[in-house]
């Protein structure tokens, strides 16, 4: 499951972002490292709440930064 | 005296082309770009046709990212599209001290309307917590049109958009003109931008009984001036201009298409669909362009009429030019091409700018289509259904919008 998770995450952000996948690392910076603007990484929020079926609040939102913020955040919400 | 402004760039994006010189050899060869609907199942409306952009490929100008985000709806894409191709043809790069010297108009009628209609059939499916992209906002506001071409050029000047219906384009072109002939500055990028060939664009224009019903034969539709005509055919697109000052493109030995000599606005104060009688604001608006221009009526060769092919303004029209023109009216060419792109709605003023311009340039004079039985009261030279080529020194550009407002330009050759 944990796996998996990774691996959806980082599709989900190589695909908003239009970066290849083996760029994602856990470690990527949204918008230092693969460029993203405020308002893209409010869209990949929702995309992540949608293919996880979550409700991601927006003071927890505020606080994703990088890949790994978001694979952790989901890993302790559907775990 | 006020500074001269010349017309440096031009970019189009119509149902006829995607590209300036596709558009322009369509509108030579008499080319209809109106066709079945295809953006939406249009099946269940009283008119199932329109003058839709095709083969429009956004990659081709912006990054495919930006194309599904910031700059997703179409009225947004038509105008990038059309503002880099005006500025690719100008020559230009903005930089340096040019930069706060030069400004963006882009108008539109109705701004991102593709875009209000699915985030709305999204938020009555998901619910309002599902429903919204972040970029919902910047697709839908229509200075966001010229707000992404002074971005992407660089441009630190004014940077706004004119808003009046059908006459949003030409008031963005009169506006820039002005900004340059006063001297704020050297450079505008200006023009309309439009989409809405959207189930509330048809369906809204539809229940005003404005457009044609021809469904049998969309391609005939648009047939201003002639007697059998019964509506307007709506469309979308972009026409993009990069006015210069005339000085400023001498010194950089730009290339000139025209010069751009006079403006005028104004309104009817009559009513908010219906033209005044005897076309009184046009009159007033198209005597006020000239007397701006320093020009007389017998130094105009050719109108680009606004000639939508409703019964009312091609009438309307017609009469508010010989009254403006007398016996002189004759002797001019008078030519709707919305015959052939359809009516762009906010574009159609910068596209049509756009025409008057290059047939000064190239001394070619675009027809009206679908001109076969004359209407007695529409009885002045339109340029039947083949283009010419004509030696124009002057030309003038009419543009009428929904609200009673008025815009007319003047585009001529520029003398010494």
């Amino acid at each position: 499951m944990a796996e998996n998770i990774e691996e959806k995450v980082t599709k989900i952000v190589a695909e908003q972002f239009e970066v290849p996948a083996e760029k994602v690392t856990l470690n990527s910076l949204f918008m230092d490292d693969l460029k993203a603007d405020s308002l893209s990484v409010v869209e990949l929020v929702l995309a992540i709440e949608e293919a996880f079926g979550l409700e991601i609040p927006d003071e927890h939102a505020e606080k994703i930064k990088t890949v790994g913020d978001v694979v952790n955040y989901v890993k302790a919400r559907v775990q | 005296m006020p500074r001269r402004v010349a017309v440096t760039g031009v970019g189009l994006v119509t149902p006829i082309g995607v590209g300036t010189e596709e558009t322009w050899q369509a509108l030579l060869r008499g080319q209809s770009g109106i066709g079945s609907i295809t953006h939406f199942d249009a099946s269940r409306y009283t008119t199932r046709f329109a003058g839709e952009v095709k083969g429009f490929e956004p990659t081709r100008w912006m990054s495919a990212r930006d194309a599904k985000s910031s700059m997703s709806d179409p009225f947004i894409q038509y105008a990038v599209a059309a503002g880099a191709m005006a500025m690719d043809d100008a020559g230009l790069v903005i930089d340096g001290e040019l930069a706060e010297r030069a400004g963006c108009f882009v108008g539109s009628g109705m701004g991102g309307v593709a875009t209000i209609e699915a985030t709305h059939r999204a938020l009555l499916a998901k619910g309002p917590r599902h429903a919204f992209s972040p970029f919902f906002v910047p697709q839908i506001a229509i200075n966001l049109a010229a707000g992404q071409l002074s971005i992407r050029f660089g441009a630190k000047g004014p940077c706004y958009s004119q808003v009046s219906a059908c006459s949003s384009g030409a008031h963005a072109i009169g506006d820039a003109f002005r900004v340059i002939q006063r001297g704020e500055a050297d450079v505008m990028i200006c023009g309309g931008s439009e989409a809405v060939v959207t189930p509330l664009g048809v369906g809204g224009f539809g229940a005003m009984r404005a457009l044609s019903t021809r469904n049998d034969a969309p391609a005939s539709a648009c047939r201003p001036f002639d007697l059998d005509r019964d509506g307007f055919v709506l469309a979308e697109g972009a026409g993009i201009l990069v006015l210069e000052d005339l000085e400023h493109a001498k010194r950089r030995g730009a290339r000139i298409h025209a010069e751009c000599k006079g403006y005028a606005a104004n309104a009817d104060a009559h009513h908010i669909t219906a033209p005044a009688a005897e076309g009184e604001g046009a009159q007033r608006c198209m005597r006020a362009a000239l007397a701006d221009a320093r020009l007389d009526g017998v130094q105009i060769d050719y109108i680009n009429a606004h000639g939508t092919s409703t019964k009312m303004n091609d009438v309307t029209e017609t009469l508010a030019i010989k009254k403006v023109f007398g016996e002189y009216a004759r002797k001019l060419m008078v030519s709707s091409t919305k015959s052939m792109t359809g009516h762009l709605i906010g574009a159609a003023g910068g596209v049509e700018a756009a025409f008057c311009a290059l047939a000064v340039a190239r001394g070619q004079v675009p027809p009206t289509i679908n001109y076969t039985t004359p209407d007695p009261e529409c009885d002045l030279d339109y340029v039947p259904n083949t283009a010419r080529e004509a030696n124009l020194r002057n030309t003038l550009t009419n543009s009428f919008g929904f609200g009673g407002t008025n815009a007319c330009l003047i585009f001529g050759r520029p003398e010494p």
